[in-house]
């Protein structure tokens, strides 16, 4: 088995907030392998933005982190932000949401990708730096003889297309790409995933892929983490994860997404907890159809399940299970009140 | 930038009851001071404090001041004496005129306060109604509207004060009122333009297409949905501008343009008439009208920028909040031999805790603008 | 408040007539020209936003507008509750004309008519209570006596939202809810003067996916309960399925297929339409994204493509779909994506001031300053590269001219919409007296 390219531990970013820390990310473990898309999926508020960017370093002040992101048989957690800064860009990419917002509007896209190439590749000959970029963006799509134009001349596809050519111009190992497609429409969405999916055959990047769209994640990932309020609560192979899933989260949020052959509305009840005060335990038990009554009073062990790893009492070891605790949980009926 | 995942306004918060307008009203006032820390929470408290004291000197002026503010004579008729020393009779002495310093300088709060309520009442009602309607309606009135604006904002402030207070003593007389309508006609133009900047943003948001969507007449759509939007950031140049008018008032009253000595006291005239006593060491006359002045003034600065650190999301900082991160508890932790074949096999993770103080650290938002490649 | 004009929607009537008629609407957008085109008088480009609309909706059905961002949808929304005034055509609802009603007689019909909007976030005024803001179309048609009166009514209504106890939302600011309870208030203040038709405009897009579906059923219940019509605006295809009767695919301001549902879905007619149909994401990670969809994204508004806007990303695109000289510079710009720079290099300066045409033309002259022969054989290299180029089917012949090479093209023809089955489609392709070989 190769050797991951990046291997989180436990990690942990917190902020600070007037009523107290916001658990973004409450101990996350995960690798990825060279090559390999690892879809992260959750609503909104869960946490996956902050745990790519905490991933990278790119936090807000005050933020905290603890725990472990392995990079090169280096702690990128305890190394100097100065040090994370050399990495970023020709080791660590970040493609983000908003493409527009990320290209500077008075700098034509040579500009751009010169300024990107000399800032960590001062030996390249201008010739050798319009070869570069221009070999990027033919693999994305763009005609050479936009090279010169400025930002504003492209559509959104387009900019998203220069901004993933961006960031692969350095040829980064590990890439994050922060809803890539969310801001797009369907065909220039699939177009989008369609070229991803030719990076890592081309470029032999690990790609970290947040989305909200469990389809994105089935077409485009080999393996897919669901996080729900901070912790990732099921990951594994897209096929296994897709077709058996073990936690229940996982199993509510892809029978509540509406596709093409949906028949019938499901959602799951209730909101995403407060990330100040997470309910105690197994933090999805309020809102868990399947919950017992060990659920609110023990955090869940992860186990393996086949190929997945879930953090659920519904797989747990049964010696850690207190007497009685397989019962189901009865609990007061979640109003739309509560909802999200 | 969306990165910082806020956690959603969650249930189970009690919901507001009883008369919930008056409570949100003091809830809106007392925003400012709970949310502000460090130096704007300093100015706005010191600000607000030497406001609240102008304020009361003004209303309570006659029952602090020893005698009347075009006073010259005691009770028994006894005049008083030109250019006292400060002292048991008169603490601020008195003036060259035979006014007493102390009494002038208290009903002067009264005049500058009154003066000032009556100029920033006329030009809020002014600026945020003409802002409103040029930002609002746009086309012709808005061109008009801000020719007629920036006209004015052109002319020096003061200047533009006096031909103000000339044309309208021929008329109103002397009084506190022209003395504020000549200020109104300096600040109009600043709200003007704030509230009108604030409309035409405003007016491309949903909720003024839901209100037109709804069949709302323009005239509902500008009161009852865009008013309470775009007057956000008057408070803060109300509170700078009042500063600002104290100054123009005491400049008119400096010049002699301003209100007459025999209709109030103001602190400017005061100013102007101890000029001359400086020269013989009468130092009394101009220090305590002036010290007034500067109190005052720096009251108000004090509490608008204030409230501007804390309210204008531009400038404010957020204050960084201490965490205090426990250790995982072992459920939580992923054990080594739960890391499958992917992880380094006889690798043993000590538990991380001492990098914790060293890890808050600061994105460098630089590089994340710069082309994007960060 | 002026005269009411009258509503004539009585039930008998109804049942024949559509509840709203569109007749060839047209919403164009003077676009303002640089500052010194407009010094000089030049005349700024149009933006066709809506080009020609032929719609009917019947009473208590839920139409869908389908497309991407740009294809019009909105606006073609928008234009049915006169919020966007059209350029021309009709919008037929009882006997009224909205297109042609001043403003203040359409404030009036607007009780009838009501908007969800995309952003629950932004459509609430954010410093009115939810009381406040639900109840005031019902003081604005003065549908009722007093505060109290309002405020009963308000509390039925969210109830009838779902927002329950009602009392506990009542005097809530909108920045107190989350996106889905805000979504229902906004759908509450749409109801509460008891509308007939409900424009929806993409109202789940900005939800959660775990809230999503329960917003949809809240509104497929009300449209059974209070009898609504629904006009419900998306680009997302699987919401669509689930809750649309019919849905019309929108390109580039005009109607492309417009059709039952279950008909579209199952057998759909314009490529364009089966396109976007491939490009849903599924939940089944054994499908992976197709390969072939088309080419580039939806082209500028200011100048759309002759002919059949779709044919320059269309692959079964042919001879009358309206070539012009702009899709051959597209061809050679997919040429040097593929062939890479030294082809760029070698072949830009034949090509010359092909590069620069930006209008509508069915004929372009390239002086090739006396290289005429090398740019004939360059057309014939591209055209042997890629044979299977829809575009050389549009290429009527390539000449030579005194030192310029001309290319000419066949006519296009616009598409109109042709029954099928049961659906309206505007392809050639499915035109017989067109597509002969097809």
């Amino acid at each position: 088995m190769t050797e991951p390219v990046i291997s989180v531990r436990d990690l942990r970013v917190w902020y600070g907030s007037e009523r107290g820390p916001v658990r973004a990310v409450d101990g996350v473990t995960f690798d990825l392998r060279p090559g390999e898309t690892l879809g992260l999926v959750g609503e909104s508020g869960c946490g996956k933005s902050t745990l790519g960017r905490g991933v990278l370093g790119l936090l807000p002040r005050g933020a905290k982190l603890a725990g472990e992101v392995n990079y090169e048989g280096r702690n990128l957690v305890t190394a100097s932000p100065k040090a994370i800064q050399r990495l970023r860009g020709p080791d660590l990419g970040l493609i983000f949401q908003e493409p527009l917002t990320r290209l500077n509007p008075l700098l034509r896209i040579s500009d751009q990708f010169e300024e990107t190439l000399r800032t960590h590749e001062p030996g390249l000959s201008k010739q050798d730096i319009r070869h570069r970029s221009i070999e990027v963006l033919r693999a994305m799509g763009i005609p050479p003889t936009r090279y010169r134009a400025y930002p504003h001349e492209f559509s959104g596809g387009m900019r998203q297309r220069i901004m993933i050519a961006l960031a692969l111009v350095l040829r980064p190992s590990f890439v994050v790409a922060d809803e890539p497609t969310t801001a797009l429409d369907v065909l220039v969405e699939a177009q989008i995933i369609g070229i991803l999916g030719d990076l890592r055959r081309n470029f032999d990047t690990s790609l970290l892929f947040i989305t909200h769209n469990l389809g994105i994640v089935a077409e485009a990932c080999d393996r897919v983490a669901v996080m729900y309020a901070g912790r990732i609560v099921e990951q594994g192979p897209v096929t296994e994860v897709f077709a058996r899933p073990q936690h229940p989260y996982t199993r509510e949020l892809l029978r509540s997404t509406i596709s093409l052959s949906t028949t019938g509305l499901h959602y799951i009840p209730g909101a995403p907890p407060d990330l100040i005060e997470p309910p105690s335990g197994c933090r999805f038990h309020p809102r868990c159809p399947s919950a017992m009554r060990v659920c609110p009073e023990q955090f869940p062990e992860q186990v393996e399940v086949g190929p997945q790893r879930v953090e659920c009492w519904l797989h747990g070891p049964d010696e850690l299970v207190p007497e009685g605790g397989r019962e189901p949980l009865v609990r007061e009926e979640i109003t739309v009140a509560d909802e999200a | 930038m969306a990165t910082v995942t806020q956690p959603m306004p969650g249930p189970g918060r009690t919901p507001v009851k009883g008369s919930t307008r008056v409570v949100r009203l003091l809830r809106g006032i007392a925003r400012p001071y709970r949310n502000s820390h460090g130096v704007g929470r300093f100015m706005l408290v010191t600000g607000t404090v030497l406001v609240v004291l102008m304020l009361l000197t003004a209303v309570f002026a006659p029952l602090i001041a020893t005698f009347g503010f075009s006073q010259v004579a005691g009770a028994d008729g006894q005049r008083f004496m030109n250019h006292a020393e400060p002292g048991a009779e008169h603490i601020f002495g008195t003036t060259t005129q035979g006014f007493d310093v102390f009494s002038r300088v208290v009903w002067g709060a009264r005049t500058a306060v009154t003066v000032v309520l009556l100029a920033l009442a006329f030009s809020l009602f002014l600026g945020v109604l003409l802002g409103l309607i040029a930002g609002f309606v746009g086309r012709w009135v808005d061109r008009v509207l801000v020719m007629v604006m920036d006209a004015l904002f052109a002319l020096p402030a003061l200047l533009l004060a006096i031909v103000v207070a000339f044309l309208l003593s021929e008329y109103v007389g002397g009084g506190a009122s022209t003395a504020a309508l000549a200020i109104t006609a300096v600040y109009v133009p600043q709200y003007f333009r704030v509230v009108r900047a604030a409309t035409v943003s405003a007016k491309e948001q949903t909720y003024v297409e839901a209100a037109r969507a709804m069949g709302a007449r323009p005239a509902t759509i500008m009161f009852r949905y865009l008013l309470t939007n775009v007057i956000q950031s008057v408070p803060v140049i109300a509170t700078l501008n009042a500063a600002d008018a104290i100054l123009t008032l005491a400049g008119l009253g400096f010049l002699g343009y301003g209100i007459q000595p025999t209709e109030a006291a103001e602190w400017g005239y005061d100013l102007q008439r101890a000029v001359s006593d400086t020269g013989a060491g009468i130092w009394w006359t101009g220090l305590y009208p002036g010290l007034a002045i500067v109190l005052l003034v720096m009251g108000l600065t004090l509490m608008g920028e204030g409230l501007n650190e804390t309210m204008n999301p531009a400038i404010r900082v957020r204050r960084l909040i201490p965490i205090s991160m426990p250790e995982l508890t072992a459920a939580q932790r992923t054990k080594a031999a739960q890391v499958p074949e992917r992880d380094r096999p006889g690798q043993d993770r000590p538990v991380d805790t001492g990098g914790e103080d060293r890890n808050s650290r600061e994105p460098g938002s630089g590089e994340t603008g710069k082309g994007g490649a960060a | 408040m002026p005269t009411k004009p009258e509503l004539m929607t009585t039930p008998e009537q109804s049942a024949e007539r559509p509840l709203m008629e569109i007749r060839d609407l047209k919403v164009h957008y003077e676009l303002r020209g640089s500052a010194l085109a407009r010094l000089v008088g030049g005349e700024g480009e149009t933006v066709k936003a809506v080009d020609g609309v032929n719609v009917a909706l019947r009473k208590g059905e839920v139409l869908g507008l389908v497309g991407e961002s740009g294809s019009g949808k909105t606006t073609l929304g928008r234009a049915l509750l006169g919020l966007v005034r059209p350029t021309s055509g009709h919008i037929t609802y009882g006997d009224l004309d909205l297109a042609r009603m001043p403003q203040r007689q359409l404030r009036s019909v607007r009780r009838r008519l009501q908007m969800v909007f995309q952003d629950p976030h932004a459509a609430l005024n954010p410093s009115m209570d939810l009381a406040t803001a639900i109840g005031h179309p019902l003081r604005i048609h003065k549908l009722v006596k007093s505060k109290a009166e309002a405020r009963e009514r308000v509390r039925e209504t969210l109830e009838r939202v779902g927002l329950t106890p009602a009392d506990q939302f009542l005097d809530k600011l909108p920045a107190e809810l989350s996106g889905g309870q805000k979504q229902r208030a906004v759908i509450a203040r749409a109801i509460i003067c008891g509308p007939e038709l409900l424009v929806a405009d993409e109202p789940i897009s900005m939800l959660d996916m775990s809230v999503r579906a329960k917003i949809l059923e809240l509104m497929l219940e009300l449209g059974r309960d209070l009898d609504l019509t629904y006009v419900y605006i998306t680009h997302d295809l699987a919401t669509a399925k689930f809750f649309c009767d019919r849905v019309a695919i929108m390109y580039l301001g005009r109607v492309v297929e417009i059709g039952p549902t279950e008909e579209i879905f199952a057998d759909p007619k314009h490529p364009y339409t089966k396109a976007l149909l491939r490009a849903v994401p599924d939940l089944d990670p054994e499908r992976k994204v197709p390969r072939d969809l088309p080419r580039g994204e939806i082209p500028d508004a200011a100048a759309p493509p002759h002919g059949c806007s779709f044919h320059p990303r269309c692959p079964f695109a042919f001879e009358p779909c309206g070539w012009e000289a702009r899709d051959l510079r597209a061809m050679f710009e997919r040429r040097w994506i593929r062939l890479g720079e030294d082809a760029l290099a070698r072949e830009e300066p034949l090509v010359g001031e092909l590069t620069e045409v930006d209008a509508h033309e069915e004929m372009v002259r390239v002086r090739a300053g006396g290289r005429a022969a090398e740019l004939t054989a360059l057309l014939e290299e591209a055209r042997a590269d890629e044979p299977d180029d829809p575009l050389w089917k549009g290429v009527e012949r390539i000449e030579s001219d005194g030192g310029a090479v001309v290319v000419r093209f066949r006519p296009g023809i616009d598409p109109g919409l042709l029954r099928v089955n049961a659906v309206d489609v505007a392809c050639h392709l499915h035109d017989p007296n067109l597509s002969h070989d097809h």
